[in-house]
C-alpha cells in the first residue's frame, strides 16, 4: 500500500510492512529529549515505579538526551536546584546525550540534537518540548509530549497510542527574492493554514525550493509547523541531508534513505511559488495573524531579538551581519542577539559576524532560550514592542502581557534595527 | 463523566495559549501542589478568584478552537486540575489534550457549543445539555487511542501496569 514519509517510518518503528492513517500504533522510541523540563520527568518517573519494587532504570541510557537551555544559567535557585537534581540524574543513570551549561558543546536543544548527529533520516524522536517538530527536517518523524509521557517513554522505550497521523503535502517551488527566507515561507504558509489548520496532521514538505534549501532553512519549517498545530513537519531526506550529516555531525550515512510513495494519500495538497513572496510578519497575538510586510512597515520598535531555535543559525546571523555592519543600532533600540548554539557562536566570531553585530550595537548573549519564552533576559517594559526572529507571539510570550511580539526574519529584524521601525530589508543596501 | 450540573465560570476565544494558561515565567514551578497558584496567571481576576477558592470544583471554562495551544509544558495541565475544572471547547490542541487524558484533567471536545457565564451545563457521555438555554450539543468523542490512558486512570497507572508485566512481576 502507499504511504506518506510518516507512515514508512512508524511502519519501521513497530516492524509492520504498512500502517495507514488512523491506526493505533505503539512504535519504538530512537531518541528521547528533555530540557529543564526532565525535572518534571523525573518525578512522573519516579511515581510509575513507585511501590513497584523494581529498581529506577531507564529503559535505554543512550537514546536519551537532555540539554539545558531554557534557563541558562540559571535565573533563579529554584532553577539552579531542579538543574542539579537532573545532573545527579544523569549521572545514575549513565546518560551521555547531556549538554550541560558549557561554553563547548552547549546550546539550544533543537539546534544541538542535529549538530551532534543525535537525529538520523527515518528515526522516530519524541521531546518535551513543542518544538521537536524541528528535527523532521532531517526526514525523522519527531514531535512534542509532555513529562509524564516522557516518563512512560523512559520506562518502556514506546510510545503508548500514537494514532497515525493523516499528511498535508506541501509542494513549494520557485526561486526566492532577494531578502526573502524559509522564515517568510513558513510564516505565509502558517497564515494560510491558521493556527489549528494542520491540527493532528503532518506537514511533509516537497518541491524544487525544498530540494535547493539548506538543512538550516528546514529546521526553520519544520521548527514553526507545530504553529500550524502540526503533529510533525517533515522533509523527506536527500543529498542535502547526507551532506549536513557528513559536514556537522561527522556521520555517514549509511541506511536506506525513507521516502514517501509517489501515489501516496495526502489529506490535502497545498501549492507555493515563492518567486512572488515578500517579506512576512506575524503580528500581536497570534502566530497565524500574518500579513505582508508593506501593511506593517513603520511600526516602531524597542527591542530587536534575533535568535531562538527557529533563526539562531549561522545563515541568520550572516544575513544580519551583512546589513548591519558598518551601520548602527538606532537610538533607544535594544538589540539581542542569541545565537543558537556555542559551535554557531565560535563559527559567527572567526568569520567576524559577532564582531559586525557588535560594532553596531547588537548585546550578543550566551546561547540559550533567552527571551523566546520570557523567563530571563531582555525583559519587555509594559507597552514595549519586540520585532523577534523566535517563532511564538503569544500574549506574554516574551514576559510581559502588556507588551507585543511581532514575527520575522533575520533580514527584517536586521533592517529594522537600524531604522527603529519594522522596515523592508529589500530597501536596504 | 461526571452528570451533576457544572457552571460555567469563564468564556474563552480561540487559541488560548499554554502561555495565558500557565505562564512561562513560572515553568521552574513542577509540582502538582504548587502550579495551580499561578492558573490563568495574567488573567488577574480569574487568578484571584481560583486564589480565593471563589470557584467550586467541577467548574467550567467554555472555550473556543485550539486550547492548550503552544508549549508542551504540562504544568498547563496540572495548575487546571488542581482548581478541579473541566474544560469544555470547540477543539484542542495536540499535546494539551495528549497531556490532559494522561494526568486525568477532564476535557470535553464540543465543537457547537453555545452557552454564557453562569449557564447551567450536564455533561453527559455524548453530548453537553446546556440546562440554562435548553438546549444540547454533542460531544466528539476521544480517539480510541486515548480513551484507553483514560479507562486505566491516567498514563502513570497504565505505564506501571506495562511495566509489571514486562518485568514478569505480575
Ligand atoms: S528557543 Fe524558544 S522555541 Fe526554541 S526551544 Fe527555546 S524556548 Fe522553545
Amino acid at each position: 500500500m502507499a504511504m506518506t514519509l510518516v507512515e514508512k517510518i512508524l511502519a519501521k518503528a513497530t516492524g509492520q510492512p504498512s500502517v495507514k492513517a488512523g491506526d493505533v500504533l505503539e512504535p519504538q522510541v530512537d531518541l528521547a529529549m528533555s530540557h529543564e523540563n526532565a525535572a518534571l520527568v523525573i518525578n512522573q518517573f519516579s511515581e510509575i515505579y513507585k511501590d513497584t519494587g523494581i529498581p529506577l532504570k531507564v529503559w535505554d541510557a543512550s537514546k536519551i538526551a537532555i540539554i539545558f537551555d531554557h534557563r541558562v544559567p540559571a535565573e533563579s535557585s529554584k532553577t539552579a536546584t531542579n538543574q542539579k537534581r537532573i545532573r545527579d540524574f544523569v549521572g545514575k543513570q549513565g546518560i551521555t546525550k547531556f549538554h550541560d551549561i558549557r561554553g563547548d558543546e552547549g546550546g539550544i536543544c533543537h539546534q544541538v540534537l542535529p549538530e551532534n548527529g543525535y537525529v538520523l533520516p527515518g528515526s522516530v524522536i519524541v521531546g518535551t518540548d513543542s518544538h521537536t517538530t524541528s528535527h523532521g527536517a532531517l526526514g525523522t518523524f519527531a514531535f512534542g509530549i509532555g513529562a509524564t509521557e516522557m516518563a512512560s517513554v523512559w520506562t518502556l522505550g514506546t510510545v503508548l497510542n500514537v494514532e497515525v497521523p493523516g499528511t498535508i503535502k506541501v509542494n513549494v517551488n520557485g526561486k526566492f527574492p532577494d531578502q526573502v527566507y524559509p522564515k517568510d515561507l513558513i510564516l505565509y504558509l502558517i497564515g494560510k493554514l491558521t493556527a489549528e489548520g494542520a491540527n493532528f496532521k503532518v506537514l511533509e514538505f516537497h518541491g524544487e525550493t525544498i530540494k535547493n534549501m539548506s538543512t538550516s532553512g528546514r529546521l526553520t519549517l519544520s521548527n514553526m509547523s507545530v504553529e500550524a498545530g502540526a503533529t510533525s513537519g517533515i522533509v523527506p531526506p536527500d543529498e542535502e541531508t547526507l551532506l549536513y550529516l557528513k559536514e556537522e555531525a561527522g556521520i555517514d550515512f549509511k541506511c536506506e534513505l525513507l521516502k514517501p510513495d509517489l501515489d501516496a494519500k495526502y489529506d490535502q495538497v497545498i501549492e507555493i511559488d515563492v518567486s512572488k513572496l515578500s517579506p512576512q510578519i506575524a503580528c500581536p497575538h497570534t502566530v497565524d495573524n500574518v500579513k505582508s510586510i508593506n501593511e506593517v512597515m513603520n511600526i516602531k520598535v524597542n527591542q530587536i531579538v534575533i535568535g531562538s531555535c527557529t533563526n539562531g543559525r549561522l545563515d541568520d546571523l550572516e544575513v544580519a551581519a551583512k546589513i548591519l555592519k558598518g551601520k548602527k543600532v538606532a537610538k533607544g533600540v535594544r538589540m539581542l542577539v542569541f545565537p543558537a548554539s556555542w559551535r554557531i557562536y565560535r563559527e559567527a566570531l572567526k568569520v567576524g559576524y559577532i564582531a559586525d553585530l557588535m560594532d553596531a550595537g547588537a548585546v550578543i548573549m550566551n546561547s540559550n532560550c533567552g527571551c523566546c519564552l520570557g523567563v530571563h533576559q531582555g525583559a519587555l517594559a509594559d507597552g514595549d514592542v519586540s520585532l523577534s526572529t523566535t517563532n511564538r507571539n503569544f500574549k506574554g510570550r516574551q514576559g510581559n502581557p502588556n507588551s507585543e511580539v511581532y514575527l520575522c526574519s533575520a533580514a527584517v529584524a536586521a533592517a529594522s534595527a537600524i531604522t527603529g521601525i519594522i522596515t523592508d530589508p529589500r530597501g536596504i543596501n | 463523566m461526571s452528570q451533576e450540573k457544572s457552571k460555567v465560570v469563564a468564556l474563552m476565544s480561540n487559541d488560548i495559549s499554554t502561555d495565558i494558561i500557565y505562564p512561562g515565567r513560572f515553568m521552574a514551578t513542577v509540582l502538582p501542589t504548587e502550579t495551580p497558584q499561578y492558573c490563568f496567571a495574567d488573567m488577574t481576576e480569574l487568578n484571584k478568584r481560583l486564589k480565593n477558592k471563589e470557584i467550586p470544583p467541577n467548574s467550567v471554562i467554555v472555550a473556543g478552537a485550539n486550547f492548550g495551544c503552544g508549549s508542551s509544558r504540562e504544568q498547563a495541565v496540572s495548575t487546571i486540575k488542581g482548581h478541579e475544572l473541566i474544560i469544555v471547547a470547540k477543539g484542542f490542541a495536540r499535546i494539551f489534550l495528549q497531556n490532559s487524558v494522561n494526568l486525568g484533567l477532564k476535557t470535553v471536545v464540543c465543537p457547537t457549543i453555545e452557552a454564557s457565564e453562569g449557564d447551567e451545563l450536564e455533561i453527559l457521555p455524548d453530548k453537553v445539555v446546556n440546562v440554562t438555554r435548553g438546549k444540547s450539543f454533542p460531544i466528539e468523542p476521544l480517539p480510541k487511542a486515548r480513551q484507553a490512558i483514560v479507562d486505566a486512570g491516567g498514563l502513570i497507572a497504565y505505564t506501571r501496569k506495562r511495566l509489571l508485566e514486562k518485568m514478569g512481576n505480575k
